[in-house]
């Protein structure tokens, strides 16, 4: 019995201990980031992060977290590399969602240092609660097509082919950009369209097509040319009434204040414009 | 909270239906001191469980709350999300019941290949669940194709999707619970029917069944409520569309999209309502006669 009590005691001391633990390191760990540098063994030693360049450039370090709307992933991944080859020492991480609900993690208090929104409203919700630091620049914008399977077996060629029976369209719903934005061209066009799905996010809308559950969706052009080897785009002339201006802004409670400044200002520059015209994303 | 008091229920339950056994009888002692080393960790996960549901209720809209509750969408997402969760429910037991029978009362090769199977839809995250569906039942799936070319069903973007989404989820959830009950109950009483001379079938339904009922409510109690909250398979494979497929999780995550509030109320809604069903069933079902 004795040592039963003992035993049991123990053990939840142990497992209180734990908890604790865990909650101070979960705690430690919202600030931080991982200590740990990224641990690609391709990387340089951070040597340059601590012993400033002699050539004067200032360059940045540390984890830098930009919050970046789902249609950005293939080009934010890839310019997040060159920035941090650029910048030993700095580690870039991605969040990639829906405009609005990284608008709403951002003002519950997320730790992010950028946020790039693919609708000047979505940014207007955290621009508005004090949330960025000085004015959001329009740094792309992107322009809507219609997503059909390779092939287009149903033979879309505008808007009006939607409403046709038999034709599935799946579109984003109205509380995100690309959808916004549908709802704007189709209303443009004067077509009046029942969906069967209203997706969360844009690549939602894009993986109904590819995996040929619904025959054609409204997405961004730059959606299409990502996937270009599995979908087809089928471009439509009201989708220069509903072009997405994309708004980028270092956050003001940002961790890395000067990461933050410094990725905004790279995303700006010609290099990294060249990477988003050439994803299909037009020069502001 | 439904776990424990179905799972005491059970133990009831199993205790009147059979001799007592050594661990019944023995009594505890009244007046006996809870060890502060249970009781702090006690405390702090009954915290960490509630606070959040507080905080839910502290940041409530209360005043804008009765306009929230006139919205039809609001009313069409729940009743949609009732209606599917127990359509779900329904599935489950029809299915589910015997697949547990099966595991629980036969020595088929590969049982416990068969069992990890069955639990398989509990630790893979719902959306993968969603594509798998898809890639299933869906328009070019394995069996949807077919489904579609020979009898024009299209199950995903509807309200069957919906159900089967659910069903997908919390059916294992089901068998489980009646797989333990079913080896909790003494097979003495099948064996002692089966030499008055019944079939196994009708052992089945004339013995097994009423013993193992507890069991069986219990686990249709769990299915539901993981049916009712379930999202992530259910707008993959069924897509989201108001009065359609958009269950209360769905119009919830739209609504924390543009605006919070209606989210708190429309979660409040929806708990508030699976509190009120599971209260009410816990009475009319699981309670011993």
């Amino acid at each position: 019995m004795s040592i039963r009590a003992v035993r049991s005691r123990r053990l939840a001391v142990a497992a209180a201990a734990a908890l604790a633990l865990s909650l101070g390191v979960t705690a430690c760990g919202s600030d931080g980031g991982d200590k740990a540098s990224g641990g690609s063994s391709t990387a340089a030693p951070a040597a340059g992060a601590s012993a400033p360049a002699s050539t004067g450039a200032a360059k940045v370090s540390g984890p830098i977290t930009v919050f970046a709307a789902a249609s950005l992933k293939e080009t934010f991944t890839d310019l997040g590399k060159t920035f941090e080859a650029a910048n030993p020492g700095a580690k870039v991480t991605f969040n990639f969602g829906g405009s609005s609900s990284l608008a709403t993690s951002i003002n519950s208090g997320a730790p992010a240092d950028v946020f790039a929104a693919a609708s000047p409203a979505t940014m207007k919700t955290v621009t508005d609660a004090g949330g960025a630091t000085g004015e959001p620049k329009t740094f792309v914008r992107n322009t809507l097509t219609i997503a059909v399977p390779k092939g287009n077996p149903k033979h879309v060629a505008g808007l009006n082919d939607l409403t046709a029976p038999g034709v599935k369209v799946a579109l984003c719903a109205k509380e995100v950009p690309c959808g916004a934005a549908a709802l704007t061209a189709l209303k443009a066009a004067g077509v009046n369209l029942t969906p069967v799905t209203l997706e969360q996010d844009v690549k939602g809308a894009l993986t109904k097509v590819e995996l040929g559950e619904v025959d054609a969706s409204l997405v961004y052009r730059t959606d299409v040319k990502a996937d270009a080897a599995k979908i087809d785009g089928v471009d439509f002339p009201e989708a220069a009434k509903a072009v997405n201006d994309y708004p980028i802004a270092a956050l003001a409670k940002a961790p890395n204040k000067d990461g933050a400044a410094a990725f905004v200002a790279y995303i700006q520059s010609p290099e990294a414009q060249q990477v988003l015209t050439a994803a299909g994303f037009q020069a502001p | 909270m439904s776990r424990r008091t179905t799972a005491g229920s059970g133990v009831r339950a199993a205790s009147g239906a059979e001799p007592p056994r050594a661990g019944t009888a023995h009594r505890r002692r009244r007046g006996r001191r809870v060890p502060v080393a249970l009781l702090l960790p006690a405390l702090l996960g009954l915290a960490f469980l509630t606070l959040p549901l507080v905080g839910l209720l502290v940041r409530a809209p209360w005043s804008a709350l009765p306009e929230q509750l006139t919205s039809t969408e609001v009313w069409d997402a729940l009743r949609l999300s009732l209606f599917c969760a127990t359509a779900a429910t329904g599935v489950s037991l029809v299915l589910g019941v015997p697949l547990a029978w099966v595991l629980a009362r036969t020595e088929l090769p590969g049982r416990r290949l068969v069992r990890a199977l069955v639990t398989l839809p509990l630790v893979l995250p719902p959306v993968v669940g969603g594509v798998a569906l898809l890639l299933v039942l869906g328009r070019r799936g394995i069996v949807g194709s077919w489904l579609d070319s020979a009898f024009g069903i299209t199950l995903p973007f509807t309200t069957t999707g919906v159900v089967i989404a659910e069903a997908f989820v919390a059916m294992p959830f089901l068998v489980i619970s009646v797989e333990g009950a079913l080896r909790a109950a003494d097979p003495r009483y099948e064996e002692a029917a089966a030499t008055l001379g019944a079939s196994r079938l009708t052992a089945f339904r004339r013995v097994t069944l009423p013993l193992i009922a507890p069991g069986i409510g219990a686990g249709a109690v769990l299915a539901w409520a993981r049916a009712l909250g379930e999202f992530g398979a259910t707008i993959t494979f069924a897509g989201n569309f108001p009065g359609r497929t958009q269950t209360m999780p769905l119009a919830v995550y739209l609504a924390m999209e543009s605006d919070p509030e209606a989210a708190i109320a429309l979660s409040l809604v929806l708990l508030v309502v699976s509190i009120a069903v599971l209260a009410g069933l816990r009475d009319r079902w699981l309670s011993t006669p």
